[in-house]
């Protein structure tokens, strides 16, 4: 339009650079810090440049961890995360795809209770039966393993309603015509129906790997041991400590590399997690 | 009550694609013009242009002696009806007439009466209060003619406003559309790819394509004298019939008019099966290969016996060697069978070798 | 609901969803169904017996004006957080459904921020609002600003509010953009045609018929704002000073930490749970009838 022409649109690139701008400064304020001297941001005296301990503080970061509080290598941490947000991305579309395959596919008693059983879990977040799930898990001798960080949290109402919606739309003629060609139930699942479900399973990947890496509640409560713990709950130990002894450097390069996956993966995989993000809220 | 002039407009995109390549038409005050063409020729970018949703990057567009150039849409006192209506959603239908008067800061009594005329002459009195989405089709467009009646504009813009409904129905809203325009003798620049309703509408057709204006003109005038082989092709249905000059069989019988023309254009319905040769015209021998009765009239398809040559390419045109003849009832020969058709020296259409001129013999 | 071309088979669908129920019910429903039983019990202080005492625990939890401030803490910090990161999100993504250059940037360069981890989100801005040496701190110092969030509780709320919108901005802007996109062009042509200037055409066009949008990311930042600022409150200020940024979650995980009082955090989660079946309720029932119009 004639109006968007001129003075409107640079005042829409100015609004969008401060938008960016907003939103990009705490992070570069992280990675500027993460290249300096703990003595010079301890005094408040932090430069807004880059400075010069980038391989310093990285490699001790990595490879040894804090010289105070954990002393517990962020490698390990980040190790500790990547499992458990595989885990727990590969573990919800796999038990929630077979489970809608189930519902759609076939006809058998409670079906519908076991659906409904399955989507109010949608309104018991971990948040609202911490202890009691805590509790569990310790009776099942979990504490402190991969499989109690990530098996309580597999389950997925979302995934389970995603999968279905997409295997409604599913032409019938394709099941019948498997059944012509003498496929079976199980035939028709790894040949068929998992093939069409590549791009669904891809976008729900990227939003549940991106859920799994940012826990933090959980992993919070069941690891007590240093060389369990996830890279989430292994920043905020770090500033448990008295401020003067935070070693605030290596903060802030564990916070870059808390992010630097996930945001890989929103970046890389653009397309992939807005369909992800735009289907798992319908 | 306005009159639209294009002076010389043009619209280039950043990137350099030029949709538009300089375009003049002039639209006396209460005129008609329909702009047709092919899709892709511009006609769409055209009108946006004239109602300010496209900016101008040459030229001057002026309506009733102002230049608009630089002008908001909402100052150009236009109304424009949308190919997919673009009613708003969430308002009634009597809302949706309003809104614009309303932003105007008329007053609501006068705005009451306005819509209530216009909702009585389009038939949606009993429709006021329903949102678009309970309305069928034919309604919706209805809606989006009132909303561009109430403002009483200087200049109607359509934008291929019948294209979604059904064959029927269009037709019914051409006649609606012409006859509520005669009425309010407002000026109205419509858009539209189909021929016929060009033909129907128009005051004055200006037949576009590539960007450019082919001809412009009384729509009888084009289709008795298309000005290049594009329009000739375009403007009737079906399409003329363009030949080659080059081949003996038909160049010996142009006697001398065939040096300077390269291609000959022959309508459908003025040829005739005759044996006869009409002196300065065109007689052709054809072996039918299909026949299409639709009642009133029959469409012979034949190829030539002579190998033709093939003319410049423009939409609807015929695959080389095949001819088309319109003949009146139901009686026709049987495919297969060879006959001959002839035009007279009147009816033939010259064209230059590239189609691009006209050439008057 | 279901195909009309199916298999049959007797076992084989039970065999498919065994391990989703068993996770299901393992660790949602029976933890869920103690959580219920707990919130009804009293155990004495060393943990020796229990006994039922009906619905004494949430009396008390009611009647504690600590928990009292935390609900209304909670609300507060939801609706200020809401709304403050979908207003800026909102005006961002008008700017980039314009037909400008480089929209497609735009877009990547202001969505990433989704994927921070809210206890990241927690230690990027306490870092840079620390009191004693964050960079802006220094400029609110040197602007006369008495500047102290870990003993300000006013402060300290305020910054939990900003890092947490800050976090949601790029998630409401994707799908404002989405919201926006999916409103034909030619609507608001329609309406610049019928002399509605940009920013009347934002408040009757735009708005309205954004509206199943904006309906569905309030309460979408409403759960947000419930749950996942735990991260963020747990690294900046632990729910200090005092008890200024305890919100409900935070409670119930502090009292079960610290206290031990089983029944009393027992009956907070319940009441958590009431409240996000109220607000899933609302979600289901709302956005599916697409609000409005």
């Amino acid at each position: 339009m004639v109006e968007d022409e001129g003075i409107r649109r640079y005042v829409a690139h100015f609004i969008l650079w401060i938008g960016i701008a907003i939103v990009a400064f705490p992070v570069y304020i992280a990675i500027i810090a993460s290249t300096q001297d703990n003595a010079l941001i301890a005094n408040g005296q932090m430069s807004l440049l880059p400075g010069g301990h980038f391989f310093e503080v990285y490699y001790q970061t990595i490879f040894v961890g804090t010289s105070g509080s954990t002393r517990e290598p962020v490698g390990n941490m980040m190790l500790n995360s990547l499992v458990m947000a595989l885990a727990i991305a590969i573990g919800k579309i796999a038990i929630s795809i077979i489970s809608a395959y189930a519902i759609v596919y076939f006809r058998f008693p409670f079906r519908m209770s076991i659906f409904w059983i399955i989507f109010i879990t949608l309104m018991l977040p971990v948040e609202v039966r911490i202890y009691p799930t805590y509790k569990i898990v310790a009776d099942l001798h979990m504490l402190d393993s991969y499989a109690g960080l990530s098996l309580p949290l597999i389950a997925s109402a979302t995934a389970t309603l995603l999968f279905r919606q997409f295997f409604m739309t599913v032409p019938d003629e394709l099941l019948e015509a498997s059944r012509i060609d003498g496929a079976g139930p199980l035939r028709f699942f790894w040949d068929t129906l998992l093939p069409l479900s590549r791009t669904n399973m891809a976008a729900l990947f990227v939003i549940l790997f991106i859920l799994g890496w940012n826990q933090y509640l959980w992993p919070l409560l069941i690891t007590t041991r240093d060389d369990m713990q996830t890279i989430q709950v292994g920043i905020r130990k770090m500033i448990t400590t008295t401020d003067a002894l935070t070693e605030w450097p290596i903060v802030m390069a564990t916070a870059v590399l808390a992010m630097l996956p996930p945001v890989f993966v929103v970046v890389a995989m653009q397309k992939l997690f807005v369909r992800g993000l735009v289907e798992t809220e319908k | 009550m306005a009159n639209v002039t294009l002076r010389n407009v043009r619209k280039t995109y950043t990137g350099g694609f030029e949709a538009i390549k300089g375009v003049n038409v002039d639209v006396a005050d209460g005129q008609f013009c329909v702009l047709v063409g092919p899709s892709g020729c511009g006609k769409s970018t055209l009108l946006r242009m004239v109602a300010g949703l496209e900016t101008v990057t040459g030229g001057e567009i002026d309506i009733g002696g102002r230049v608009v150039n630089q002008i908001e849409p909402a100052d150009r006192d236009i109304a424009m009806v949308f190919q997919n209506y673009a009613l708003y959603p969430h308002m009634s239908v009597y809302n949706n007439m309003a809104y614009g008067l309303r932003n105007r800061g008329m007053a609501e009594a006068e705005i009451k009466t306005r819509v209530e005329e216009a909702a009585r002459v389009l038939e949606l009195s009993a429709m006021l209060e329903r949102k678009p989405r309970q309305l069928s089709g034919g309604q919706r467009q209805r809606v989006a003619m009132g909303r561009a009646i109430v403002r009483q504009p200087k200049v109607f813009l359509f934008d291929e406003p019948l294209s979604n409904l059904d064959a029927k129905l269009r037709i019914a809203m051409r006649v609606e559309i012409r006859k509520l325009q005669r009425r309010l003798n407002t000026t109205s620049i419509y858009v539209t790819h189909d021929q016929l309703e060009a033909m129907t509408l128009a005051d004055i057709l200006v037949v576009m394509n590539g960007g450019q204006v082919e001809q412009v003109g009384n729509p009888l005038a084009i289709y008795e004298k298309p000005a290049t082989t594009f329009v000739a092709s375009f403007i009737g249905a079906p399409p003329m019939n363009l030949m080659s000059t080059r081949p003996d069989e038909i160049k010996s019988q142009l006697d001398g008019a065939a040096d300077e023309a390269g291609i000959v254009g022959i309508r459908p319905e003025d040829f005739a099966i005759t044996d006869q040769t009409p002196a300065g015209g065109v007689a052709l021998p054809l072996t039918v290969e299909a026949i299409e009765r639709v009642g009133a009239e029959t469409f012979v398809y034949g190829s030539r016996e002579q190998e033709d040559q093939r003319v410049a390419a423009t939409p609807g045109e015929l695959p080389p060697g095949e001819v088309i003849v319109r003949i009146p009832g139901t009686d026709a020969p049987a495919i297969g069978q060879k006959i001959r058709v002839a035009a007279v020296r009147p009816k033939l259409h010259l064209f230059s070798g590239d189609g691009r001129t006209r050439i008057e013999a | 609901m279901q195909k009309q071309a199916i298999f049959q088979s007797k076992l084989l669908p039970y065999a498919l969803v065994a391990p989703q129920l068993a996770i299901v019910l393992i660790f949602f429903y029976w933890p869920a169904l103690q959580a219920v039983i707990q919130s009804f019990l009293l155990q004495d202080a060393f943990g020796l017996s229990t006994s039922f005492v009906w619905f004494e625990n949430y009396v008390e939890l009611f009647k504690d004006p600590a928990y009292f401030a935390a609900v209304v803490r909670t609300f507060f910090f939801s609706f200020a957080i809401a709304i403050s990161s979908l207003s800026f999100a909102l005006l961002l993504a008008v700017m980039a459904d314009k037909p400008l250059r480089g929209s497609m940037l735009y877009r990547t360069l202001l969505i990433w921020p989704y994927a921070v981890a809210p206890p990241v989100v927690g230690v990027l801005w306490i870092f840079m609002l620390h009191p004693s040496l964050g960079v802006i701190s220094r400029y609110l110092r040197a602007a006369g600003v008495d500047w102290n969030p870990l003993l300000d509780g006013n402060q300290a709320a305020g910054l939990i509010i900003l890092a947490a919108a800050w976090k949601q901005i790029s998630y409401n802007f994707l799908f404002f953009l989405a919201g926006l996109q999916a409103i034909p062009k030619s609507v608001f042509e329609a309406a610049a045609i019928d002399g509605a200037r940009p920013m009347r055409r934002f408040w009757t066009v735009t708005f309205p018929l954004l509206s199943p949008t904006i309906f569905f990311l309030l309460v979408v930042n409403i759960v947000y704002a419930f749950f996942d600022t735990f991260g963020i409150i747990d690294t900046m200020t632990r729910g200090g000073p005092g008890t200024s940024t305890v919100t409900l979650v935070y409670k119930v995980y502090s009292d079960g930490l610290l206290g031990g009082n089983l029944g009393s955090s027992a009956a907070q989660s319940v009441v958590l749970m009431i409240m996000v079946i109220v607000l899933t309720g609302i979600q289901f029932r709302f956005v599916e009838r697409k609000v409005t119009y």
